[in-house]
């Protein structure tokens, strides 16, 4: 049993680690509910492709042939990434931009697999779902947005975490789920507010601490970047850059010898902070739901097309890499997204009630509250 | 005035709740199929139990 003065304390956590975050949770929570559903959404938009229907046929076309095709596209800029979507077997996509290494991309080409023929460009920061992802990720404030909403995102966990040492106290005299609604409008958004609060949590802390996780992606990969990958790539450290890669085609067939049960996520060309200056990273996915979700970097030399190295992925891109399904929640179909929105919605009601149970008593002391607990439910009672 | 209830029954709902959830999160990550239709169930129970509790007159 918690004394009254332990109870005093973790209010004051509650109350203030909640009050600095409520707001940006809202924006987060609002904001993150259309982007739940943004596969669907692109999709009714028509922001999205689907490969022409064919013949059943093994055939794939040259990788090093779509390539050039994008470069013909865009003379002046470079590819930085082929990207394979495991959903999506019968298209590559490919990520340009002004040079190899460039923060921004400049297009986004799909390609068929089967064919080689281009398919589609992908709009690029614009329309209103843009909008949604761009305030969820760093209120268009860049990185440091990004590390002040994984601040917030801290703060949220805290106040969760107080909000369940408090729910034991305000709950002693009353069966789980009761709601008063007879006596006060603020008594029903009270025990509403613990009811929700409660029956959310460990989803609310979930998509919380994973979205903490995510906005921490730059320094994750910045420190695999300059670990890992500069390790693998030390014994090459002297040698100048490679200008033109040699076949991207022979470094993916390489790089599935080496992974024979997995399949291509991406490729990084060299220059990128992904690859080497000298080297292609082909970054290979398992088949299980799981494995799918993790990455395995191969190292191929630019020129020979060779492999070079495989090293499987430090355990803190594996804590980023498994954290994104848990925060997105598109891990298990739509149905599984209709949930991931229900309990968003709910988790808004359980924001928006604490901050309506703050407005109502912030000129009512704690003391007085806890005084006033069991004499509520006498009046219950009676 | 009604006497104070027990730990167990504060915590009982609260603790099988976070269990379920936590059961429905890591279903669908590990398996396919059965474990997607397991994830939609667990995670269904918290959805169900707010708004069972919170909707109700009584």
């Amino acid at each position: 049993m918690l004394t009254r003065s332990s109870i005093k304390h973790w209010y004051l956590i509650h109350k203030w680690t909640s009050l600095i975050c409520t707001a940006f949770m809202l924006l987060l929570c609002l904001t993150g509910l259309p982007l739940i559903f943004s596969d669907e959404i692109d999709r009714a938009l028509g922001y999205s492709v689907t490969p022409p229907d064919l013949p059943e046929t093994a055939e794939r076309a040259d990788l090093d042939a779509i390539i050039s095709a994008a470069k013909a596209r865009r003379p002046g800029d470079a590819v930085q990434f082929i990207v394979a979507d495991p959903d999506e077997p019968d298209l590559w996509f490919v990520r340009m931009a002004e040079n190899v290494a460039a923060a921004k991309p400049s297009a986004f080409y799909a390609f068929d697999a089967r064919t080689g023929d281009y398919l589609y460009q992908y709009p690029l920061d614009q329309g209103v779902m843009n909008i949604m992802l761009r305030l969820h990720v760093d209120m268009f404030a860049g990185l440091w947005g990004t590390l002040f909403l994984g601040l917030m995102g801290l703060l949220l966990v805290a106040s969760l975490v107080s909000g369940v040492v408090l729910y034991g106290p305000f709950m002693r005299k009353l069966a789980f789920g009761a709601v008063r609604r007879k006596q006060s409008t603020r008594l029903k958004w009270l025990d509403l507010h613990n009811l929700l609060g409660i029956a959310t949590l460990v989803w609310f802390l979930v998509v919380g601490a994973t979205g903490v996780i995510n906005t921490l992606a730059t320094p994750i990969f910045g420190q695999w970047q300059s670990g890992e990958l500069a390790d693998m790539t030390a014994p090459y450290r002297t040698m100048p850059p490679v200008r033109e890669p040699g076949s991207v085609q022979k470094a993916l067939d390489a790089a599935r010898t080496v992974a024979p049960d997995m399949s291509l996520g991406f490729i990084a060309f060299p220059g990128n902070g992904f690859a080497g200056p000298r080297h292609f990273v082909a970054f290979m996915q398992g088949n299980s739901p799981l494995t799918s979700k993790l990455l395995k970097p191969v190292l191929i030399d630019a020129q020979t097309g060779g492999v070079v190295e495989t090293r499987e992925l430090p355990w803190y891109v594996t804590a980023l890499l498994i954290s994104k399904p848990l925060h997105f929640g598109d891990y298990g179909g739509l149905p599984l997204k209709i949930i991931w929105a229900l309990l968003d919605i709910l988790s808004i009601a359980v924001l928006g009630s604490g901050l309506y149970l703050w407005l109502k008593k912030r000129n009512v002391s704690i003391e007085a509250r806890l005084d006033a607990l069991p004499n509520e439910k006498e009046k219950d009672c009676a | 005035m009604k006497t104070s209830l027990t730990g167990i029954q504060i915590w009982a709902m609260p603790v099988l709740l976070g269990l379920v959830s936590t059961g429905g999160l890591t279903a669908a990550l590990l398996f396919d199929g059965i474990g997607d239709a397991v994830s939609w169930i667990a995670l269904a129970a918290p959805v169900v139990t707010a708004l069972w509790y919170g909707v109700r007159r009584t």
